[in-house]
């Protein structure tokens, strides 16, 4: 490979060394590979491997019931699996032609807003520890703790959550959720603050990110950025302001942009996009406490075709048992149709293509994963730079290998 | 006038009249069928006209139809005007015997990844395209494994004696 590679004026070494950059590299964070070509540490020509955790989830979706699939969709990007798995029920929703009730809406939207500031504050303590600033990573590390807390009150798990069903949630929010959400929404707000002092305008990460892995809009849409990415260069969409889902509609928030699209940029719209999530989980609580009497209870839609009965219906009512039945065993015809519908990622524009032909799981399904689009850009990101900013380029762009290879 | 699925259709079907088939809008999504011939004229046309700028290329993936025959695959093109905020989606359907499409590659850098995926699970060959090999399966399989001929393992079989999975 090497003799193809011209090497620049004044190279020292005279000759390329290949380097393997992963798919075990500690800095990768991701099975992924990257084939450097090096002139002494400048980066001359970057080839990148994906596929190494491939795990056909279009196939298997092929064979699953709709409730089936939403356990896939957690392992696509396990930083913010709950809004992989929201994605998939509002899809299903609008297939079935499920409406929901408002308190849910804003209830999905908290925990929505929570993996959000759960993705964002991995991905830019990450890139903090990259760039030789560990303490970062360390405090707001306890803070995801309290994220996945919550989750675990909601639905019993932690990483891969699994939450909510196809109308609603499995059950309604306990009052300890909401205790653990108002401690969160207490103390992170102080934590990332000092996160920001340590960071935003510290002399070294400055310098380390400031022009390093820079990329134009028009390079930026072109190659099918999404996301907090897209929006460091300077192009402010998100899918929540075009294509409000979930009453994202009834709710303020400003869309933070950048304007060069370097890690800097990046870094600060993500630190950013976390205090409007704060904002909005705050505006969507304020809005679920609202709902009095009988609607406070409201947790899902009335679709008994789809949503589970309750537990102890099934072992009473001959009605709910059928359901409970037909539901488990996947036995239910889905409408015919064809759909693509997107939320906000972590990483961008996640969307579900869907084609049912009326049976009783879908015909196709295609994930749209903002990760295996944008990660093309890498190598003209990289090239030219040194070996150590491709290292902080990769962490900044937020690459989950889950949601690489579907 | 704010672009809307009327005006697109009607601005598409004057400059390529019918050879545009199969309007339907789905969810409100206008889609449309072109011929595989001319999937870069349309492509380059909604990239091109000042009032359509459809320059955001969501999604491109393949739809296997085995019972549609000399049409068994289809390649479906998202795009997404992010201006007026407008999604269309077009397919192309090609033969399974010999899959060529023309590659989008020239026109989105986002295609080279999508297109190699596709390729990867379908079998299309999209010409044109500058690197055109495998990228989430092994280099050395030899089948399409999306294609509706490979289907799941049967969960209810028997005759398997594995003894670490009880079956």
């Amino acid at each position: 490979m090497s003799e193809h590679i011209l090497l620049p004026e004044g190279s020292i070494e005279k000759q390329t060394t290949t380097l393997n950059l992963g798919p075990t590299h500690p800095a990768t964070h991701g099975v992924f590979q990257n084939i450097l070509e090096l002139d002494g540490e400048r980066i001359l020509k970057a080839t990148s491997t994906v596929g190494y955790i491939h795990r056909a989830f279009e196939k298997l979706a092929e064979r699953r019931p709709l409730y089936q699939i939403t356990p896939i969709t957690d392992r696509l990007n396990y930083c913010s699996s709950p809004i992989n798995n929201m994605g998939w029920h509002i899809t299903c929703e609008k297939l079935l032609d499920v409406k929901l009730p408002k308190r849910v809406d804003y209830l999905r939207i908290i925990i929505m807003e929570l993996s959000r500031i759960s993705d964002h504050l991995i991905c830019n303590s990450i890139v903090g520890v990259d760039s030789g600033a560990y303490s970062g990573f360390l405090y707001l590390m306890q803070f995801r703790e309290l994220i996945y807390e919550i989750y675990e009150e909601v639905c019993g798990s932690r990483l891969t959550t699994n939450i909510g069903r196809i109308g609603g949630f499995e059950r309604n929010f306990t009052n300890t959720a909401f205790v653990k959400l108002e401690k969160f929404l207490a103390t992170y707000p102080k934590q990332l603050k000092e996160f920001e002092t340590l960071f935003n305008r510290n002399r070294i990460f400055m310098e380390r990110t400031i022009g390093v892995g820079a990329i134009s809009a028009e390079r930026a849409l072109n190659y099918g950025f999404t996301g907090p990415n897209l929006r460091a260069a300077g192009v402010d969409y998100d899918v929540r302001v075009h294509t409000p889902y979930s009453s994202y509609q009834d709710l303020e928030f400003t869309i933070p942009v950048g304007k060069t699209g370097d890690c800097y940029d990046r870094f600060l719209v993500r630190n950013q996009e976390m205090w409007q999530s704060l904002s909005l989980i705050e505006q969507a609580y304020k809005k679920v406490q609202e709902f009095k009497g009988a609607e406070s209870e409201v947790f899902h839609a009335d679709s008994p075709a789809y949503y589970l009965p309750e537990k102890k219906d099934v072992y009473s009512k001959m009605e709910a048992l059928i359901y409970h039945f037909k539901i488990v065993m996947g036995e239910t015809d889905i409408p015919a149709g064809e759909l693509y519908s997107s939320v906000e990622g972590g990483n961008g524009e996640l969307g579900f293509y869907l084609i049912s032909d009326g049976g009783r799981t879908p015909y196709r399904l295609h994930f749209r994963r903002p990760c295996f689009i944008y990660y093309q850009a890498f190598p003209e990101l990289v090239q030219g730079g040194m070996l150590s900013d491709a290292v902080i380029t990769m962490s900044s762009l937020n690459l989950i290998a889950g949601e690489l290879d579907a | 006038m704010p672009l809307n699925n009327d005006t697109i259709q009607q601005i598409l079907i004057q400059k390529f009249g019918d050879e545009l088939t199969d309007w339907q809008e789905p969810y409100e999504m206008l889609t449309f069928t072109a011929p595989k011939e001319i999937n870069l004229k349309v492509l380059q046309f909604l990239y091109d006209e000042p009032s359509l700028n459809f320059r955001f290329l969501t999604d491109l993936q393949a739809v296997h139809y085995p019972d549609k025959k000399g049409q068994e695959l289809a390649v479906v093109y998202h795009l997404h005007n992010l201006v007026d905020n407008v999604r269309i989606r077009f397919k192309v359907f090609t033969d399974i015997i010999q899959p060529d499409v023309f590659s989008a590659t020239a026109l989105y850098q986002s295609a080279n990844f999508m297109e190699r995926e596709t390729y990867d699970f379908f079998g299309v060959n999209f010409t044109g395209h500058p690197n055109l090999i495998r990228i989430l399966n092994v280099d050395e399989m030899d089948y399409f494994p999306m294609r509706k001929e490979f289907p799941l393992e049967d969960q209810t079989r028997v005759d398997k004696d594995d003894e670490m999975f009880g079956r």
